[in-house]
């Protein structure tokens, strides 16, 4: 009678340890101007499949740095095209995972100057300063400085323009009204009421695609491929959108 | 004595738990010693003269001068006229000595006029010239304080002040300094106010006494006044003593013995050769006075004056201390003397009996020529 | 500079003139403030202490961020820069120079506060009753005696201003010749995997880090020594 217990006890334990093998943890790092959208993405994938995205935000060059020098990061949301392809040439990264997972919009902002009419206020000038990202950290500074060449503007406004290190900074900095106006990402935007902004069509710079890629340390994580695929589906993509980037 | 040939101090506050109610008078002149034991108020006191420390019912008036008082005027320490030791000599570790005694020294050039303390002077006076050009860090106890007090002159100081400034110093250095304080208290006309709890240093330099204890004055005047008041605890220490101002009437060279005469009476004493009409401290302890009904026969005793018993105070169950006035009238100096009350009583004395003093033993301060 | 190309040498220029003015002006400011620390018994005394304490403390971001408020449009720096027709003083060398005075702050005070407490009343004492003024007993007795401490407060202020990279950059703006001073300027290299140039310029400030701790060490050595 008690051995029979005694094993039906165990059998229970060893059941309960089995069930839980889905719940899983994977490791992302996040383009910082990916912050909210993904912090919501992350949520819903948490209450839909019971796994867990661990989320780190910042500078996507910073993070390239750290995964070429083996940061445990096992998922990379990158605000660029180029870093996700030079992990996957450096063999830091898996090649079948890549995928752009939004594109980004660029936004001229200003909370001081109206640029409704966006090109009419570069082209006019009336600010002492221009934020934008440091184009060699950030693919919006880069798009920027495209924009500003396209319109013709650029030899004019260089000696206005400030940088700084990262999309998030360039947007404090407008958003202090230390830079009158700015370049920014639209996402940036959600829910920012005060200003103007001037949605730069996107004739005018190379596409930002911002591209995802599975890290050679997340390969054998379940978790980290549930999240790339949660990543690419319809939920995820409504959030994505609503945030102001365009989808593929 | 009029206003401008006093100090006069009365300070009264509390410091913490430490309560000080202190008062005196003071001359313009000479080495006002302020004793008593540790704790008792006298370093505060001096602060409090100097204006380091400002207790808010405070009075000073120095020669006439009101460096504070009650209705709140009060001079800043930068603006006091003074010269203040401290009892460590404190000097500026990043001045040579020169450069120390020049700190506080009058601005402007212009000869030593007369009554002024010129720079060579003071060296001189306490003979820190081989020391001039090194640093502080480089001297010894004893002449650090030296350089202390002779910056302390160099600033033409009105009055000067000193806290114990040989007790932190060694056996030798303080013999060593003692010399040229005398020095300084005979050829300066600046009075200075000395504290120190060694009754030693006050029986060789003061002239007067202010007598402190628990932050109040239990007495002040004469030094020997108050080391002949009954009433006080100087007369009733173990090694009471008095000190009386002696000149010396004759040398015998062939005992070296020195003749001098006190106020009602004439004492032999030990000596290295000295010269008539030379004035010298003459200390006699209390212990080495016993006392005789009538002319004791041949005894070793150099010393034995007719005197008369001015009073007498028992100390301890057993003994007593009696304070003899010298001369068969009684009117001269005060002598202390220490016997047991079984003697006092054998003998039957009182107040008023006639004695005779005899004095086993006679302490002389060094004379000038002794100075090293 | 012949053979050293200006995008490495002019951030090395910048960075210098950076680090000595605001150095200078450190101790002009730090001194009193120092004094005043050391000497005073009022009550809240040591919640200024704290407050000038705290960008040893905070997080870069955190100051940087309180810094590009103040200086901007909606802040003192703002009012200030009016006067010239700007509006505002980030991403100019002279907020530069205020945000390392406030960054540096700390390193300065807090040796000098400990040299002039380090001095104790007596000093001043015995100069007031040798006649000085409080201003000259603290020009002549107290700044000499605590000189090793300024000497250490102006190192180390110099060292953390070269060194000085989280606030730099997020209120500099990165402009070529005007706020891409060292640190900022090794980001950039970091950034575009130009690792020789990064190494030519964070090498350097190794050597002169070292250089400076070891100056440090030397100065209070020979001071020790000096006083006996």
């Amino acid at each position: 009678m008690r051995l029979t217990a005694l094993v039906a006890a165990l059998g229970a334990l060893l059941t309960s340890l089995a069930a839980p093998a889905q719940a899983g943890v994977t490791h992302v790092a996040v383009a910082a101007n990916f912050t909210e959208p993904a912090k919501e993405i992350a949520a819903l994938f948490k209450e839909k499949t019971g796994n867990e995205a661990l989320l780190s935000f910042g500078a996507s060059g910073a993070f390239f740095t750290q995964i070429t020098h083996s940061a445990p990061f096992e998922v990379f949301l990158s605000a660029d095209s180029d870093r996700p392809k030079a992990a996957i040439d450096g063999g830091f990264a898996i090649p079948d995972s890549l995928f752009t997972y939004a594109i980004g919009k660029l936004v001229l902002w200003s909370r001081v100057v109206d640029v409704t009419d966006g090109e009419a206020a570069l082209k006019a000038g009336k600010f002492l300063k221009l934020s934008i990202a440091n184009p060699i950290a950030a693919p919006y500074g880069t798009a920027a400085v495209e924009t500003m060449k396209a319109l013709g503007v650029y030899d004019a406004l260089k000696a206005k323009i400030v940088q700084g290190n990262s999309i998030a900074q360039a947007f404090q900095f407008v958003d202090t009204r230390n830079a009158e106006v700015g370049f920014v990402a639209l996402s940036q935007l959600y829910g920012v009421t005060a200003g103007t902004r001037w949605e730069v069509p996107p004739t005018l710079y190379a596409p930002i695609r911002q591209d995802a890629v599975l890290l050679k340390t997340g390969a054998d994580s379940d978790a980290s491929k549930a999240f790339l695929d949660f990543l690419k589906g319809p939920e995820a993509r409504a959030i994505i959108e609503r945030f102001g980037y365009a989808l593929n | 004595m009029s206003e401008g040939e006093t100090i006069r101090a009365a300070f009264k506050g509390k410091l913490g738990s430490f309560s000080l109610d202190a008062a005196f008078v003071a001359p313009a002149k000479g080495v006002t010693a302020l004793f008593g034991p540790s704790g008792c108020g006298k370093t505060t006191v001096l602060r409090c003269i100097a204006g380091l420390q400002r207790l808010p019912d405070g009075l000073c008036v120095v020669g006439g001068d009101v460096w504070q008082d009650p209705n709140g005027a009060f001079l800043p320490t930068f603006r006091r006229p003074l010269g203040y030791v401290f009892q460590e000599a404190s000097l500026f570790a990043h001045l040579s000595v020169r450069r120390n005694l020049m700190f506080g020294a009058p601005r402007g050039e212009g000869e030593a006029a007369k009554g002024k303390i010129a720079f060579d002077e003071v060296v001189e006076l306490l003979g820190i010239k081989a020391l001039l050009d090194r640093a502080p860090g480089r001297l010894s106890g004893g002449e650090r304080q030296r350089v202390a007090i002779g910056r302390a002159l160099l600033t033409e100081p009105k009055l000067l002040l000193m806290d114990e400034p040989l007790s932190a110093l060694d056996r030798t250095s303080k013999d060593e300094i003692l010399p040229f304080l005398e020095r300084l208290r005979d050829r300066l006309s600046l009075p200075i106010i000395y504290i120190t709890h060694a009754i030693a240093e006050v029986e060789r330099l003061a002239d007067q006494i202010v007598l402190m204890e628990k932050g109040r004055v239990i007495g002040s005047g004469p030094l020997e006044e108050l080391q002949s008041d009954p009433t006080l605890p100087l007369a009733i220490a173990r090694d009471a003593a008095v000190t009386l101002d002696g000149l010396i009437e004759a040398y015998d060279g062939r005992y070296g013995l020195v003749t001098l005469s006190v106020r009602g009476g004439s004492l032999v004493a030990p000596s290295a050769a000295a010269s008539a009409g030379e004035h010298r401290r003459v200390r006699v302890i209390a212990g080495d006075v016993s006392l005789a009904l009538g002319p004791p026969g041949l005894s070793s005793i150099l010393n034995v004056l007719p005197a008369r018993v001015a009073s007498a105070n028992a100390v301890d169950a057993n003994e007593v201390v009696a304070v003899i006035a010298l001369g068969p009238d009684g009117t001269g100096a005060r002598l202390l003397s220490r016997l047991t009350r079984r003697s006092w009583e054998a003998l039957g004395l009182a107040e008023g009996a006639s004695v005779y003093a005899q004095v086993k033993a006679v302490a002389l301060a060094p004379g000038r020529g002794e100075l090293g | 500079m012949p053979g050293i190309p200006s995008e490495i040498w002019v951030p090395i220029q910048l960075t210098i003139e950076l680090a000595a003015i605001t150095t200078l002006s450190l101790l002009v400011v730090a001194t009193p403030l120092a004094w005043w620390l050391a000497r005073s018994r009022a009550a809240w005394k040591e919640a200024v202490a704290a407050v000038v304490s705290l960008p040893m403390v905070l997080p870069p971001t955190v100051l940087g961020f309180y810094l590009l408020i103040a200086l901007g449009p909606d802040g003192p720096g703002g009012a200030i820069a009016s006067l010239w027709g700007a509006r505002t003083l980030a991403f100019t060398f002279t907020g530069l120079v205020i945000a390392s005075i406030v960054a540096s702050m700390p390193f300065v005070v807090q040796p000098i506060r400990n040299a002039f407490a380090a001095i104790g009343d007596r000093p001043l004492e015995v100069a007031a009753t040798l006649r000085a003024s409080p201003r000259r007993a603290f020009w002549t007795v107290a700044l000499p005696l605590a000189s090793p401490g300024l000497l250490t407060g102006a190192v180390l202020g110099f060292a953390h201003t070269v060194g000085e990279f989280g606030v730099i950059l997020m209120i500099g703006g990165n402009i070529p010749g005007r706020t891409r001073v060292m640190s900022t300027a090794i980001f950039d290299f970091v950034e575009t995997m130009r690792w020789r140039e990064a190494n030519m310029l964070a090498g350097g400030m190794v050597v002169f880090a070292f250089a400076v701790i070891l100056l440090m060490i030397l100065i209070e050595k020979r001071f020790a020594r000096a006083r006996g």
